[in-house]
């Protein structure tokens, strides 16, 4: 993608689509302060994400598939959540490399498979919009807020893939664009523990401790992530001893705009980021942009 | 120590693995880099370099049966560590995948229940619905009561929805379950 498109065909996943809804709605507000909108895939399904794969390769590889057939040709389409980016990714790959899969999907979902469609990660939109400028008059507005950028596994990627772009430092580059103070610290790709949250909290919960821990002890007032994952985990694992409000990287750079932050996000986080927000002056309006709250 | 005796049957499961994972266990000169950056090598019971160990040296049913296989979340750091790019994360599918359908012992229960109800409320609705994953999960383990307070917080600030998002081609769906053949 070279030039930056109006219109984006958009995979949500589960995650987005509901227990991180104010993930979903601050990324479409953002985009849409630039002009960019997102049309959803039509009646897509699961990514086939880490319980699908664990269990039953061909079944994440078909439900995977399921969605790359259902997205129109000549449009990018774009991802935010990293597992959701990685699995879609891999189908595309595997059916890419193998004629004879194509041919099997195809005959299955009556329709042609487009070995072209583009996957575009959100990480690889925003390096695009900051590399044309869009940010350039946003310099300052998050008042000197000092994040811990975490991108827990998000990055990594089977040996398959590794000839893909990292965008390493694109959370400190464009936070610290937006006047935000990007700390150092050495938790930024360590793993939340994502699924064994539910059926070994304990593990879970030591990794996450060691991460919030690690954040407080470098002086940061918050964590930012790009991955609803995360956030849900460091969220629910976190001893009270340890808490700092985590954003998702969407919400924080809705802040970074005039009104576009909504209390309502906030309102749905379980450590509670209000009193942070306040004490920076940056308190978002009421409900997304039709208040008239005032923003800083 | 335990002697290692090597027959035929150690390359047999040394194909299989690679099959199913697509990758090339000879790659790896255990250099331990993977197990070092694996997040969850403290709590498996053995670590991730040896689990290919056993594979070379046909120790099937010691690999099937390792709590390794489980805890893996599939997170792909090891990759990242590797220097003989091992696909490490699809060997632990390959793996999981081999334990369910040759019922083995399986040393982690706890996480293929996850992982069933995950795969169940995809197969009713093309989507995760969590309230119901989460309770689904809580009944198979008959552990109703541990992480109460955390889901009335999560369904107070509406993290958790009471209904379902979903596909709404049904059928579409459970024709991907059926041409992928039902999971465990
Ligand atoms: S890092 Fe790679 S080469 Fe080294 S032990 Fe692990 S799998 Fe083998
Ligand atoms: S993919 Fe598995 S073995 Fe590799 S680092 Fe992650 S949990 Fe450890």
């Amino acid at each position: 993608m070279n030039d930056i498109p109006n219109q984006l065909s958009y995979f949500p996943g589960c995650s987005l689509a509901t227990t991180a809804k104010e993930n979903n709605t601050s990324l479409k507000s953002f985009l849409n302060h630039f002009d960019i909108d997102l049309s959803e895939i039509e009646d897509w399904n699961c990514c086939g994400s880490s319980s699908t794969h664990s269990v039953n390769s061909k079944l994440a590889l078909s439900l995977a598939a399921r969605n790359l057939f259902l997205a129109p040709p000549n449009q990018q389409v774009l991802i935010a959540c990293p597992g959701c980016f990685l699995r879609l990714g891999y189908a595309k790959m595997t059916l890419n490399a193998s004629n004879e899969k194509q041919t099997q999907y195809e005959k299955h979902f009556d329709r042609p498979y487009n070995k072209n469609l583009e996957l575009v990660h959100f990480f690889e939109l925003l390096a695009k919009m900051s590399g044309k400028g869009f940010f350039k008059n946003l310099t300052g507005r998050l008042n000197g807020l000092k994040i811990a950028p975490y991108y827990g596994c998000m990055l990594a990627r089977p040996p398959s893939m590794n000839k893909e772009k990292n965008h390493y430092g694109l959370i400190e580059n464009t936070m610290a664009t937006l006047g935000g103070e990007p700390i150092r610290w050495p938790f930024l790709s360590s793993c939340c523990g994502t699924f064994l949250s539910v059926s070994k909290p304990k593990i879970a919960e030591k990794l996450v401790n060691r991460i919030m821990k690690g954040a407080i002890q470098s002086g940061a007032e918050c964590i930012v992530t790009a991955c609803a994952m995360c956030h849900l985990n460091l969220e629910i694992r976190c001893k009270p001893g340890n808490r700092l409000p985590i954003f998702h990287f969407s919400e924080l750079l809705s802040l970074a705009l005039d009104k576009k932050a909504s209390k309502d996000w906030f309102k749905r986080h379980l450590i509670n980021p209000e009193p942070l927000l306040e004490k920076k002056q940056l308190i978002p309006c009421q409900n997304g942009r039709k208040s008239n709250g005032f923003f800083r | 120590m335990n002697g290692i005796t090597l027959d035929k049957t150690a390359q047999e499961f040394v194909n299989q693995v690679e099959e199913l994972s697509h990758s090339n266990l000879s790659q790896c000169w255990h250099c331990l880099c993977c197990s070092g950056g694996c997040p969850f090598s403290k709590d498996m019971d053995v670590l991730p370099n040896s689990i290919i160990r056993m594979i070379q040296f046909g120790m099937k049913e010691q690999a099937l049966n390792s709590s390794t296989i489980w805890l893996c979340v599939g997170c792909n750091t090891c990759s990242m560590e590797c220097p003989n790019a091992v696909d490490m994360a699809a060997i632990m599918d390959a793996l999981r995948q081999m334990a369910i359908r040759k019922n083995a012992k399986i040393a982690e229960p706890g996480v293929l229940a996850f992982h069933n109800a995950v795969v169940d409320s995809i197969s009713r609705y093309g989507r995760t619905h969590k309230l119901e994953i989460m309770m689904r999960y809580k009944f198979s383990e008959k552990d109703l009561f541990s992480d109460i307070d955390l889901g009335l917080k999560m369904l107070s600030k509406r993290k958790l929805d009471l209904l379902p998002s979903k596909v709404k081609d049904k059928k579409s769906i459970q024709s991907l379950f059926k041409m992928s053949g039902e999971v465990s």
